[in-house]
């Protein structure tokens, strides 16, 4: 039995009518890659909003390898070990590439420098190695402005390796990306997270990828788990393949 | 970037190089001068706050209360040194500083703009109510303190504060581009842009707007000591809002983009208010209004801007 490292119980939360998360009790188990599906509006970010402490469930708990989490700050879970890369990718806009990617890597250190040169980390290789395993080194002396979306997603993702996590959420990290770099890049990430030893939990609309990527699938509808399971089992699931796949 | 810096940083350095030396050829700049450097001191805490996209409206708290410690030191110690006086305006200032920023730096834009207002009101009200003891509106005057001992008389001494004040503001000026450019300095843009993805990083942004704030104060301080010094006193206006606000102005018309800006406005604001207050009279306040609004239709980043905005119209016509 693998050990569980992210636990949520009895999540709870409405914003007005809508029921956003409606009794979700889901674990995340030690090295497995999770991917959650599930219809737009189905509560997939909200559940990731929740589990990082930027939103508050109304009832529930949500603990990390055993250590209750629930409605802690962004930053203080951010330090215990979860890393987050965003639907809509959340960059410092007017930094270049490697400034973000090294203002992650000051972030982690702690008790940042307000004197030597943000440039002269000692972090700046290992930053290099990031953006090139995610495929954007050629981008990293650029205003993170002028990349196309689908290259800040994929900073996006390095911005949270950076941080060195045990655990990372994604939202759709691939979304915007070319589907024939699709493939190479997940399958560049997968094998990095593995070495790593990073538990990764990532939403994801593509079924390909999911059936390829995923150890269990977890399917959300209207703010409940519908089904959890292998990809094979779920995939193969007729009320999920109506009401998720649409087939 | 780097390429970009460099010319600025060589007008900076042509900057202190005219304030060391004109005055030694013209007479009257050794106190405009003084005042120019002084108040860029002040501006450079502005610039540093808008770098994470915040204004403070009250900045001129820490300005009364750099002058205000040099001034109570006069009047209940007696005596006095710039360097203590300096030493100890930064230090009451970046403690008060602290003291207000830990309130502030929970706000954002208008309201941390104007809750800098409301402290700094109360400050002033304080300083011109408790009559007692801050004499009021006609305010305290700072006798001319010695320098590490030693005595000048006011002509020798107007050059004495230039230069202690050119020192003050090269160091600080190197140590604003330094601190801009380390970790905490970008952290500091990094609130302007994306707060969120700090806080995500595991980094507080309010503990980074809180340091900046307080060098900020610090900043503040040493100039309103050095200004309460070279105007020989110190009054409740120091830190009314008006003059919290000709500080954003001139932090707006020098450009806020590198710590020059500071240096820059504070220079085009003194020289005009120097030379129009002189040949015509009342008018110097429409001068700077219709000079701020050429800058903010033309060179929205400042004087400091104008150079690079030359060189892209430059560019665009090849
Ligand atoms: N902060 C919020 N305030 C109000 N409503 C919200 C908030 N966050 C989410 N919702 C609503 O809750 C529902 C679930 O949203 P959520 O973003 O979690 O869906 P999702 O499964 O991620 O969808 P998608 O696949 O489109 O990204 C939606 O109806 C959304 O409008
Ligand atoms: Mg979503």
């Amino acid at each position: 039995m693998a050990k569980v490292l992210l636990s949520a119980k009895g999540i709870k939360i409405r914003f007005g009518g809508v029921v956003a998360a409606d009794g979700i009790d889901l674990d995340v188990l030690q090295g497995e890659n999770l991917a959650i599906i599930g219809p737009n509006g189905a509560g997939k970010t909200t559940f990731l909003n929740i589990s990082t402490g930027y939103l508050r469930p109304q009832a529930g708990s949500i603990t990390f390898l055993g250590q209750e989490i629930t409605a802690q700050l962004p930053r203080t879970i951010t330090k215990l070990g979860i890393a987050r890369a965003f639907q809509i990718p959340q960059l410092f806009l007017d930094h270049t590439v490697m400034e973000n990617m090294l203002i992650a890597a000051a972030s982690r250190l702690g008790s940042p420098s307000g004197y030597t040169a943000l440039s002269a980390l000692p972090e700046l290789p290992e930053m290099e190695r990031l953006l090139d395993l995610v495929g954007v080194k050629l981008y990293a002396s650029r205003k993170a402005r002028e990349l196309p979306e689908g290259q800040r997603k994929l900073v996006d993702i390095a911005l949270a390796l950076a941080l060195k996590p045990r655990l990372l959420l994604m939202d759709e990290p691939t979304s915007g990306v070319a589907s024939a770099e699709k493939l190479e890049i997940m399958d560049i990430l997968t094998s990095a997270l593995a070495k790593e030893n990073v538990t990764s939990v990532f939403v994801e609309h593509d079924m390909d990828m999911v059936e390829r990527y995923a150890h269990r699938v977890a399917v959300w509808n209207v703010g409940k788990i519908q089904k959890v399971g292998t990809p094979a089992e779920v995939l193969a699931d007729p009320k999920v393949r109506e009401q998720v796949i649409g087939i | 970037m780097s390429g970009r810096i460099k010319p600025v940083t060589t007008i900076a350095l042509i900057f202190f190089l005219v304030s060391a030396v004109g005055p030694l050829l013209v007479s009257s700049w050794a106190t405009l001068f003084a005042l120019i450097l002084a108040k860029g001191i002040v501006v450079l805490g502005i610039i540093l706050l808008l770098q994470a996209g915040q204004v403070s409206f009250g900045h001129a708290m820490f300005f009364a209360t750099g002058a205000y410690t040099a001034a109570f030191w006069g009047k209940y110690v007696g005596g006095g040194d710039i360097v203590l006086f300096i030493a100890l305006g930064g230090i009451t200032s970046a403690v008060f500083g602290l003291i207000v920023g830990l309130f502030v730096v929970r706000y954002r834009e208008i309201f941390f703009g104007m809750l800098n207002l409301a402290f700094s009101m109360v400050l002033w009200s304080l300083l011109e109510k408790m009559f007692h003891y801050t004499n009021g509106a006609d305010g305290i005057r700072v006798p001319r303190p010695a320098l590490l001992g030693l005595s000048f008389t006011p002509e020798t001494f107007q050059y004495v504060i230039l230069y202690v004040s050119l020192l003050i503001a090269v160091v600080a000026f190197y140590g604003v581009q330094r601190y801009l450019d380390s970790p905490l300095g970008h952290m500091l843009r990094a609130i302007k842009s994306n707060e969120t993805r700090l806080e995500y990083l595991g980094t507080s942004a309010r503990r980074v707007l809180l340091i900046g704030y307080v060098i900020s104060a610090f900043l503040g301080g040493i100039g309103g000591t050095l200004v309460a010094i070279i105007q020989q006193i110190a009054t409740p206006e120091f830190g009314f809002w008006t003059k919290s606000g000709e500080f954003v102005f001139i932090a707006i018309l020098g450009g806020s983009a590198h710590a020059f800006g500071a240096f820059a406005g504070a220079a085009m604001f003194e020289c005009v208010r120097f030379y129009a207050a002189a040949h015509l009279a009342d008018t110097w306040q429409l001068i700077l209004g219709v000079v701020l609004i050429v800058i903010i239709l033309y060179a929205p980043n400042g004087l400091i801007a104008l150079r690079q905005r030359y060189g892209q119209a430059k560019q665009g016509g090849h």
